[in-house]
């Protein structure tokens, strides 16, 4: 349970969204007024109706008929005006809930990489879409019922005093003790609706672990051991279940019978009335209905609260990322054009984590057209070098300068198009073969396309597939194989060809064989561009002009293949441990 | 949906009481109109305080009887849907459990965990909403009339006109929406799969500075999702305009015609009140049954996927016992006779005349590109699929002639994905081994180039789900050892090496060499390196074999090695 003081800040939020729409808002809240107040009147006209049939022969139909012509009248007014509130709080809400979504995948944008690469996907999705849909719901139900059933029960209240004031005593007397019953189960119900999702949790966690890495389990024959796990936690869920379950359903009947009761109590007071005169019976079937009216908002807005704290714990997640620290504004950087490539590394410290120090003090200066190889074993922090050449992290001190320029007073958007990048993580956008490779280039022409994809050696597999460049691809490419997803993704940066390149592990999943290919367009590619590669493969990496070897995340070797050879350090062992027996 | 409900026959006894309760309850809210009636017309009409006393006391009694069926009933309910949903849940895990590779890759792991999680759920709802709902509405909204008519015919001929009017009402707009909520539904989902593609795709999209551009498809998406959601509310939104009329004008109707039999005396000014009333509790009732059939329509949509499932049948079904007298202890360990094999109903081949027979403790090689029908051969051996023609023997056995426990003891899989599950070291390597000693453990961390991080941590070391507090490397060592605690007959380390530098997965297969002097291993590899030593290597290309032999032997002789081999080392490396 959040704090009420927190709930407050969510909720002034999400009144300024709202007050975007304030003409709407105010129409809505009059459309509102109408509909209830005509919905009262309603019964007060049935009970005059009922006060007409006196008896046998002494049925006034002339009146009957008068008052049937104004009924009419009142209800075309009061459906027209409920659908026009019912159009407008659809379209404040969903528009409401469209600018805040709008708004937080803007901000995805803006965020730094960090913040993405540090919260799991799973948990950023669900709060720009389950998060938000959920607190379009509550919206939209507190829109629709807490306004009306706060109208209903004051504008009944209304109704109720000015006609009997004993009767209406008795109603205001008894109802709260409904919603006092209404709170108390929910009280109760929260601990168990806890526990049921804790169980459901566990469970749902095992299942992903077994079901998700199936063939495992198979391969071990773990299935047994895995279905006694299973029975144990389903035992759990089902006893949390039945509980939750059982005991949150008991709320329905209690307040039901406590409206039953007060209906009964109008009943007797109101015929009591009756019979000394102080009513007529019209009056008595008019307070029964009301009776009835009055208590229904209570539950229904018991609900709606639950409804609207669930909202605004949703929408409290879905604003702590939307305020995220975004990166800070460019204005007043320079662009970078007319790049030659030569990049200086002056100083430079960088580390993920305070606590644990990185790269530090590095210093290297690559020219125009030269090859940088990162090698080094698995983790040893190769893919850092990628993250800050192209600005996803900043360094924590130091200067990167390419052409002479701070790259920090550059604009991230011109540095980035200066360096073409391929990763070890291929990942392709749902569409077209053909809109995946003209992806930084929009305007690229057919031909354009096709020789990028030629030169990537990614123009055969192309053509063989059924609906050539305008196949669609299906989320992060499934439909490929991770070589072919590769290939495209070289073909990309083809496409564009920056004047620096950066390839991380870029052949490592591609068959040897179209590999061969590849490194060849790659070489030319290379030509006279500044490039950096992280490799697994020595031969491409003897030809570089540096060699970083990098071990636990810094850099420990620099050089040539032939000096750190002579060096006979880590780079050494390395290079010599491919061909150990 | 009907399969499913086999599951409810352990709840028989619930799953009537249920209900029942629920209509004896519903029954009792059935005459508090006609109290009402009586209050009226014998109460008021002879001012007879006590009578009215007596009818309120009355009103109270019913309430309370209304309150212990109700609650009666929403236990049983319960009691049955919870218990039901267990019962499918646990089913459901072990007949998934029973899937071969070949229905694993038919439907995917993460449509089975939707199933056997949220879709379960769903139809446990559903039969509790069903249990508790489903027989009290109609029932009210047919008493209500049927009570009309013991209290006067001609009036009630105008429940008989209304009831249906507003069923078409109701029931029409529903079947109007109920399209557009599932497009909306797939709406809503497009606009994920966006969001989910920027951020996995951020340093890509970032990179090509297209954050504009996603900005745009976002905004296209979600002003779709919004024109449907202003589309259908605007539809849904004349439901409650419209029963308003439609009751209201019932009323005024009952008036009407009660009216005129008040005035011929054949009916009571009470009876019209109870009248009126009838007919307000029937739109309440028509209302309820609507969002019933929505949720329950729901359900019937997961419970027939969940059906589905159910009704796959593995494709590989295990000898109950090994024929082990069939097996003779021949010098092959392992034999592939001329087999073909394809995935599922492929018509292409995956694996065309795989014929090759290895040696007990020799070390095999399987090298070629992606797609070649390396994994496929491996995948053979442990019988996780079927060849479609040829037979796998293994100690000249046939694999579909062992039981799956027989089998699977004499096999250890390191698999490509260095997977681990929630618990310690020890029990992930107990996988392999159930009563496995810490002695066995040490020796196969050992052989696993994993002693040193596993002895800063100990075997006690709780890995996280996923195995995320540990790096690539350290899970794949660990795979590995739990693959070898077993002391397999055959290892297979199918590409198990990608996440290990050339030092390490060179020192493993060194102490693989010689600590397991009499385990026949299969390393499948991208890396020559990793399987030059092999003694024998298989080069495979579009699923055929296309040379064998030893490492000098297949330069001599093999194009395709060669140019593998020439991709990754340098000339003199190779030593053309």
């Amino acid at each position: 349970m959040k704090s009420l003081k927190e709930h407050s800040s969510t909720l002034k939020k999400v009144f300024e969204y709202i007050g975007i729409y304030k003409f709407f808002v105010a129409l809505s809240l009059l459309f509102a007024g109408i509909t209830v107040a005509l919905t009262l009147y309603m019964p007060i006209l049935i009970g005059h109706a009922v006060d007409y049939l006196i008896g046998e022969g002494e049925v006034e139909f002339s009146n009957l008929f008068h008052l049937f012509e104004q009924m009419a009248m009142l209800l075309v007014v009061t459906a027209v005006a409920q659908w026009i509130m019912n159009i407008i709080n659809n379209h404040v809400t969903y528009r409401v809930v469209l600018d805040i979504r709008t708004k937080a995948f803007y901000h995805l944008q803006k965020v730094p990489v960090s913040y993405i690469d540090q919260h799991p996907h799973g948990d950023i999705i669900s709060r720009v879409i389950a998060d938000i849909d959920q607190f379009s719901d509550g919206l939209l139900m507190g829109f629709t019922q807490l306004f009306t059933g706060v109208l209903t029960i004051l504008g009944t209240l209304f109704f109720m005093f000015r006609i009997n004031v004993h009767i209406t005593v008795v109603v205001i007397v008894i109802t709260p003790v409904s919603m006092f019953v209404a709170a108390f189960i929910a009280k109760r119900t929260f601990l168990m609706f806890q526990a049921q999702s804790e169980a459901r949790g566990e469970l749902t966690g095992f299942i992903n672990e077994m079901i998700g890495n199936q063939k495992v389990v198979k391969a071990f024959g773990y299935e047994k051991e895995a279905e006694k796990r299973f029975d144990t936690m389903n035992e759990q869920l089902k006893r949390t279940s039945l509980q939750a379950t059982f005991f949150s359903s008991i709320t329905n009947p209690s307040t039901r019978f406590i409206n039953a009761f007060v209906y009964a109590c109008v009943g007797v007071v109101g015929a009591i009335a009756v019979i000394r005169g102080n009513i007529s019976v019209g009056i008595l079937t008019s307070f029964l209905s009301y009776a009835n009216q009055y208590t229904k908002p209570f539950n229904e807005i018991s609900g709606v609260v639950t409804e609207l704290q669930n909202a605004l714990a949703c929408a409290s997640r879905v604003f702590a990322l939307i305020e995220e620290e975004a990166m800070p504004s460019e204005e007043g950087n320079e662009s970078l054009t007319e790049v030659k490539g030569n990049i200086e590394l002056e100083h430079v410290s960088f580390s993920y984590d305070p606590k644990e120090s990185l790269i530090e003090d590095l210093n290297l200066v690559v020219r125009a057209g030269e090859k940088v190889a990162i090698v080094g074993p698995t983790g040893c922090g190769k893919s850092t070098m990628i993250n800050l050449l192209m600005r996803f992290y900043d360094v924590t001190s130091g200067v990167i300068r390419i052409d002479g320029k701070n790259m920090y007073h550059l604009t991230k958007e011109s540095l980035r198009k200066n360096f073409g990048m391929v990763l070890q993580e291929t990942w392709l956008k749902t569409g077209s073969i053909r809109d995946n490779i003209a992806y930084g280039k929009e305007d690229a022409t057919e031909e354009e396309i096709i020789q990028a994809a030629k030169l990537a050696h990614a123009h055969n597999f192309i053509k063989k597939m059924p609906q050539g460049y305008d196949t669609i691809l299906t989320e992060d490419g499934g439909n490929l194989s991770q070589g072919q997803k590769q290939l495209l993704c070289i073909a990309r940066v083809m496409l564009c060809m920056p004047p620096m390149l950066i390839l991380d592990e870029a052949t490592s999943s591609i068959d040897t064989r179209t590999e061969l290919l590849v490194q060849k367009a790659f070489e030319k590619m290379m030509e006279g561009r500044t490039s950096f590669i992280v490799a697994h493969r020595l031969s491409t990496i003897k030809e570089a002009d540096c060699i970083l070897v990098m071990r636990h995340g810094t850099i420990v070797e620099k050089g040539t293949h032939e000096q750190l050879l002579e060096k006979q350090g880590f780079y050494y062992q390395l290079y010599h441990s491919q061909f150990a027996q | 949906m009907r399969k499913l409900l086999k599951y409810l026959k352990d709840y028989k006894k619930e799953s009537i009481l249920g209900p029942l309760f629920k209509l004896l309850e519903a029954s009792f809210e059935l005459f508090v109109p006609l109290v009402i009636a009586r209050i009226i017309d014998i109460g008021i009409l002879n001012k007879d305080m006590n009578y009215v006393l007596k009818m309120g006391g009355m009103l109270v009694v019913l309430g309370i009887i209304g309150l212990v069926c109700s609650i009666t009933a929403q236990y049983f309910a319960a009691k049955a849907a919870v218990g039901f949903g267990t019962a499918v849940r646990s089913q459901l895990f072990r007949h998934l459990n029973r899937f071969s590779y070949e229905e694993m890759d038919q439907i995917g792991s993460a449509t089975l965990i939707t199933r056997i999680t949220s879709d379960i759920n769903q139809v446990q709802a559903g039969v509790n909403m069903v249990l508790r709902l489903f027989l009290r509405s109609p029932f009210i909204v047919f008493g209500a009339m049927i009570m009309a008519f013991t209290v006067d015919t001609k009036s009630a001929m105008v429940f008989v006109i209304t009831i249906p009017v507003l069923s078409i009402i109701i029931f029409g707009i529903m079947a109007i929406s109920m399209p557009i909520y599932k497009k909306i539904q797939k709406y809503l989902e497009q606009i994920t799969l966006v969001t989910r593609e920027n951020l996995v795709g951020v340093r890509v999209i970032r990179a090509f500075n297209q954050q504009e551009k996603e900005c745009a498809q976002f905004d296209e998406e979600s002003n779709l999702l919004l024109k449907s959601q202003k589309y259908v509310g605007k539809i849904a939104g004349l439901l409650n305009p419209l029963t308003y009329i439609v009751i209201n004008v019932a009323i005024i109707m009952i008036i009407w015609v009660g009216g005129k039999q008040v005035n011929t005396g054949r009916l009571t000014q009470g009876e019209v009140v109870a009248l009126v009333n009838y007919m307000s509790q029937i739109l309440v009732e028509l209302i309820k049954l609507a969002n019933l059939i929505i949720t329950t329509t729901k359900s019937f949509a997961c419970a027939s996927r969940i059906q589905m499932v159910f009704e796959m049948q593995p494709s590989i079904v295990y000898a109950d016992n090994s024929k082990e007298t069939q097996e003779c202890y021949t010098d092959d360990m392992v034999v592939f006779e001329h087999v073909n094999f394809a995935y599922g109903d492929s018509a292409e081949n995956a694996l065309t005349d795989i014929h090759f027979r290895v040696k007990k403790g020799e070390t095999i090689g399987i090298i070629g590109g992606t797609g070649s029908g390396k994994s496929s051969i491996i995948n053979l051996i442990p019988r996780f699929y079927d060849v479609k023609s040829g037979k796998v023997l293994i100690h000249g056995m046939d694999v579909r002639d062992y039981s799956k426990e027989a089998l699977q003891s004499k096999i250890g899989i390191v698999p490509q994905k260095a997977v681990l599950f929630k618990g310690t070291i020890r029990e992930n390597l107990q996988w392999g081994k159930k009563d496995a000693t810490t002695e066995e453990m040490n020796q196969a961390i050992s052989i696993a180039q994993a002693e040193e991080f596993v002895k800063e941590h100990g075997l006690d070391y709780k890995i996280q789900q996923g195995g995320k507090n540990l790096s690539g490397g350290q899970r794949q060592r660990l795979t590995i050892a739990r693959a070898l605690v077993k002391q397999p007959e055959i290892l297979i380390l199918d590409d198990s090496a990608s996440a290990l530098d050339f030092a390490t997965d060179a020192q493993l297969r060194k102490a693989i060499q010689e600590e397991t002097k009499d385990m026949t291993v299969f390393i499948v590899s991208q890396r020559a390196a990793s399987i030059r030593h092999a003694d024998q290597i298989f080069v495979l290309d579009d699923g055929k074999i296309v040379g064998s032999g030893t490492h000098e032997f297949l330069l001599k002789s093999c194009d395709i090695y060669r140019e593998i081999c020439l991709s990754q080392f340098s000339k003199e490396e190779v030593g053309v």
